[in-house]
């Protein structure tokens, strides 16, 4: 299977991690993630503002490179994700804002809203299947208790991403267990763990992650697995102590990629 | 531009309409940085709408909403006030020199950890 894939800046530096056990394991369960040729980081955040424009062109462009090839547009990270998403969204349904960013765009650059934007965890439970992906497991993740933390950006809003029920998601749960490992039920799981806010409010970003963080430790979890980058630096400088890894670590682990190497 | 002026154009460019709010409270009831902000995101709908905006405009709460989308979630009349929100600090910022965070500002807290993430939507919610 071939799917145009868009990294995002942070999974080329500080999640160098994130990236690479993703690429491993698309390559273990027959997926070939082809990296765009020309994108541009997300920006982090979608701006719901109507009158922002310049903002949302790195997406597009990216959105109208996976169209000119004809295949779906998969991110790894919780926000390029909702920002390729929300602006795909965006572009579909308010007509003024598209004739605007024709406007930016070079003619071979023009995009008609021909992509679909898949997360990985999407492309992994609808394309390939959690009991594919369990039949190619080589080292169960036995015994480990995990909480899968959603946060925002892989949820919400929903009416625009789909990706899962935003009060009560069942995808990460689902892939822990095809992974053989114990998914623990708990309350803070799709709760911000303020994000962004860290360089506003350092307190601020603290206390969200460390309610969230000693939420996952009263449930029994010996680790939190996330898909964002910047849930887990929050997370792991909030101090309860849990270890917070990356959905595609614990993938990479089951399917016998030599994970350590990367 | 005058106060009837600038709530047209904050309500214009936050895409939703306050005046379906029904004044249930969910907003500020599910609002993660509830306490860290002194206007609440019930109080953001019903003073945009009433053309109240200076006091939000020179509130910190424009800088504590993490755009969580939990209001826009959880919101059952579709009213979405983490966009009300977001219109008004984007009045406040778009203005000449009130840029809210500078490089050296995050030079000065960045670890070898800090993923880039943190850093361009930082600056994408905090200055034009």
């Amino acid at each position: 299977m071939y799917v145009s894939y868009f990294p995002g800046c942070t999974l080329k530096t500080k999640a160098v991690r994130l990236d690479r056990c993703a690429r491993k394991s698309a390559e273990i369960l027959g997926i070939e993630l082809q990296e765009l040729d020309s994108w541009q980081c997300c920006g982090g955040a979608f701006t719901s503002a109507a009158d922002e424009v310049a903002t949302k062109l790195s997406s597009v462009r990216a959105l109208a490179e996976a169209e000119r090839l004809g295949r779906p547009l998969v991110s790894v990270c919780s926000a390029c994700y909702n920002v390729l998403k929300q602006t795909d969204h965006a572009f579909k349904t308010d007509p003024e804002f598209a004739s605007k960013v024709r406007r930016y765009l070079a003619p071979d650059e023009c995009y008609n809203g021909g992509t679909e934007v898949l997360h990985l965890l999407e492309l992994l439970r609808d394309k390939v299947g959690f009991e594919n992906i369990a039949k190619k497991v080589v080292n169960p993740l036995k015994g480990v208790k995990i909480a899968a933390y959603y946060g925002c950006m892989l949820l919400r809003p929903s009416d625009v991403l789909g990706l899962d029920d935003p009060e009560n998601p069942s995808v990460m749960e689902e892939l822990i267990r095809a992974l053989g490992g114990e998914a623990v039920g708990w309350s803070q799981r799709n709760e911000c763990c303020g994000g962004y806010v860290l360089l506003e409010s350092p307190e601020l970003a603290k206390k969200r992650s460390l309610e969230i963080s000693s939420d996952a430790a009263a449930a029994g979890a010996d680790m939190i697995v996330t898909a964002c980058p910047l849930c887990r630096y929050n997370l792991d400088k909030a101090g309860s102590g849990l270890p917070t890894v990356y959905f595609t670590e614990l993938l990479a682990k089951a399917l016998g990629a030599e994970v350590d190497e990367i | 531009m005058n106060r009837d002026n600038v709530r047209d154009e904050v309500i214009r460019r936050s895409g939703t309409d306050p005046r379906k709010c029904m004044k249930c409270g969910k907003c500020s009831a599910t609002c993660p940085s509830y306490d860290e902000m002194e206007g609440h995101p019930h109080e953001f709908v019903y003073m945009v709408e009433n053309g109240d905006i200076e006091p939000l405009l020179a509130s910190e709460s424009i800088y504590r909403c993490l755009t969580c989308m939990a209001c826009v979630e959880r919101c059952p009349r579709g009213v979405e006030p983490a966009k009300i929100v977001e219109s008004v600090r984007l009045e406040a910022i778009r203005k000449k020199g009130a840029n809210r965070l500078t490089p050296e500002a995050v030079a000065a807290v960045a670890d070898e950890e800090l993923p880039q993430q943190a850093v361009v939507t930082a600056f994408r919610k905090y200055a034009k």
